[in-house]
């Protein structure tokens, strides 16, 4: 273990922020607007950790604990997590099974805290939450069993050392297509759901997050932002980055894949409209099938 | 070599697991014909050198089910106005996850297949039973006729790829032979989609399950 492993969840808090922004800002060219200033997740971070909290009266610790657990779940989900050939702070056997958990435990909480404000539109969004991750989590986890057949290893950061080394071709394309679905799944996006909307029905994660206000939106945005690089280090390992010398080219050359990931995002979302809500399981079973088939090719 | 015929025949599995998924009968006539170009390549891939019997199976292949079939298809699907198959008899997502577990199993099987030669690559006989299976279960689980005329084509592929296992064994003429008949049945197939629309403005095939005579 290296100083480098310890920047990485550094790194990842700080720059966790910029990655709507930079979406938003992809997205803005494409509508030939100019969109926010760089800084502007920092900007609404720092006045809503200033601002006075007001909560319903019907909620309880559950509501006020749903965004800080989240929060709590990204931050150990960063010290398992490495970036390419960038070994985790805490690696051990078994982690990537953890990581998915972590994962849950954090949407677990969100959609607690949800149902907690007894309100009839947050009910309908934490139940589609919940229904679209009966889809994505078996993907992700055949997924991550796949590279760890693959590299034959147990722990995430041999996993994404080995495969930064090199590994198969089709299994890299494969679960490249695969995680990034889950990737725009997981973190809202449009072919799912849209960040953007301002109608209650249709949306599913904005909904659920209504009724916080102030040091709890705070911790919900940095959390989605967080999300947003963690599933986009899952991602990133997957390019074949190992070749570079010493760990600080390979932490920005991790960090650059997943600035080009949310580039990526950005540009997807102003293409391609947003799927029907029928229709998103049938996306994320293809994300499923492909992550399967990875995992079939590895038993040759 | 070795990577350009995995790369194609994960291709074929992909476009299988795609017309599974598919409800736009458009769109699955086009992922069939990409399906058989890429088979057409498959002779040469697969063999590593370009022999004359192995360019003249691809190439009257990849004319046949690339360009001959979709244009025949398209112009059945233009007579008979159908755009997208509405209830198939198994839905979608069901028939990707019996895909995917039909796909285990065949990767099991082939793995233990006694094969007489040597096959090009570990993946050739996993995805020619798929394609096979995918073009059965096309034929059985979906209620258009175009949507059933798109599996025989399927499986017909599926046949084409596993006989790559003895394309130097087998003689040109067989292979040959089998293209002429699916062309003919083809053909015969996409006038009699026309004219069952005529005589009974759908294509339902499981309609035709209750036709008997003397019926009112």
């Amino acid at each position: 273990m290296s100083a480098a492993s310890w920047i990485h969840p550094v790194l990842a808090l700080a720059l966790a922020p910029l990655l709507p922004v930079l979406i938003q800002r992809v997205k803005a060219l494409f509508a030939g607007r100019c969109g926010p200033p760089w800084g502007q997740g920092y900007i609404d971070l720092w006045k809503l950790f200033r601002k006075g909290g007001i909560a319903s009266r019907t909620t309880t610790w559950v509501f006020r604990a749903g965004p800080l657990v989240n929060f709590a779940c990204l931050l150990a989900a960063l010290a398992v997590m490495p970036l390419g050939a960038v070994s985790a702070p805490l690696p051990f056997d078994g982690d990537w099974v953890l990581l998915a958990y972590l994962l849950g435990l954090g949407r677990f909480f969100t959609v607690t805290a949800a149902l907690d404000t007894g309100s009839s539109f947050e009910g309908m969004g934490a139940s589609r939450e919940v229904q679209f991750a009966v889809f994505a989590e078996p993907a992700l986890l055949i997924g991550l069993a796949a590279l760890a057949r693959e590299t034959q290893s147990l722990s995430l950061s041999p996993i994404y050392a080995g495969l930064a080394a090199g590994g198969e071709l089709p299994l890299r394309i494969l679960l490249g297509a695969g995680f990034f679905v889950l990737y725009l799944a997981e973190n809202c996006r449009i072919p799912v759901d849209d960040p953007a909307t301002h109608l209650e029905l249709t949306m599913i994660h904005e909904v659920m997050v209504l009724d916080h206000g102030a040091v709890d939106l705070g911790f919900i945005q940095w959390g989605s932002a967080l999300k947003l690089w963690v599933l986009g280090a899952l991602w990133a390992g997957l390019l074949p980055l190992g070749a570079l010398p010493g760990p600080l080219s390979r932490l920005a050359a991790g960090a650059g894949a997943i600035l080009v990931l949310a580039i990526l995002t950005g540009i997807v979302e102003s293409v391609t409209a947003r799927v029907r809500l029928l229709r998103v399981p049938q996306l994320l079973v293809g994300a499923g099938v492909l992550c399967a088939l990875g995992l079939l090719l590895t038993f040759r | 070599m070795q990577n350009g015929t995995g790369s194609l025949l994960i291709f074929l599995i992909l476009t299988d697991l795609l017309l599974l998924g598919s409800s736009r009968l458009r769109n699955a006539i086009r992922i069939g014909a990409a399906q058989g170009v890429a088979l057409g390549l498959l002779p040469w891939l697969a063999h590593g050198q370009l022999t004359g019997s192995a360019l003249l199976l691809g190439a009257g292949s990849a004319a046949l089910k690339g360009v001959v079939f979709p244009a025949l298809l398209h112009r059945a699907l233009r007579e008979i106005h159908v755009r997208r198959e509405i209830e198939p008899l198994i839905g979608y997502i069901p028939s990707l996850l019996i895909g995917t577990g039909v796909l285990a199993a065949a990767f099991a099987f082939g793995a233990r297949l006694p094969l007489p030669w040597e096959s090009p690559s570990p993946l050739l006989v996993p995805a020619g039973l798929f394609t096979l299976w995918t073009g059965v279960f096309l034929i059985m689980a979906r209620r258009k006729a175009i949507t059933q005329v798109l599996g025989y084509i399927v499986l017909e592929n599926g046949i084409f790829a596993l006989g790559m296992v003895v394309v130097e064994a087998m003689p040109l003429l067989v292979e040959l032979g089998v293209l002429l008949d699916v062309f003919v049945a083809v053909f015969v197939m996409g006038i009699l989609v026309f004219h069952i629309n005529r005589e009974f403005d759908h294509i339902d095939s499981d309609q035709l399950t209750a036709l008997k005579e003397g019926a009112p």
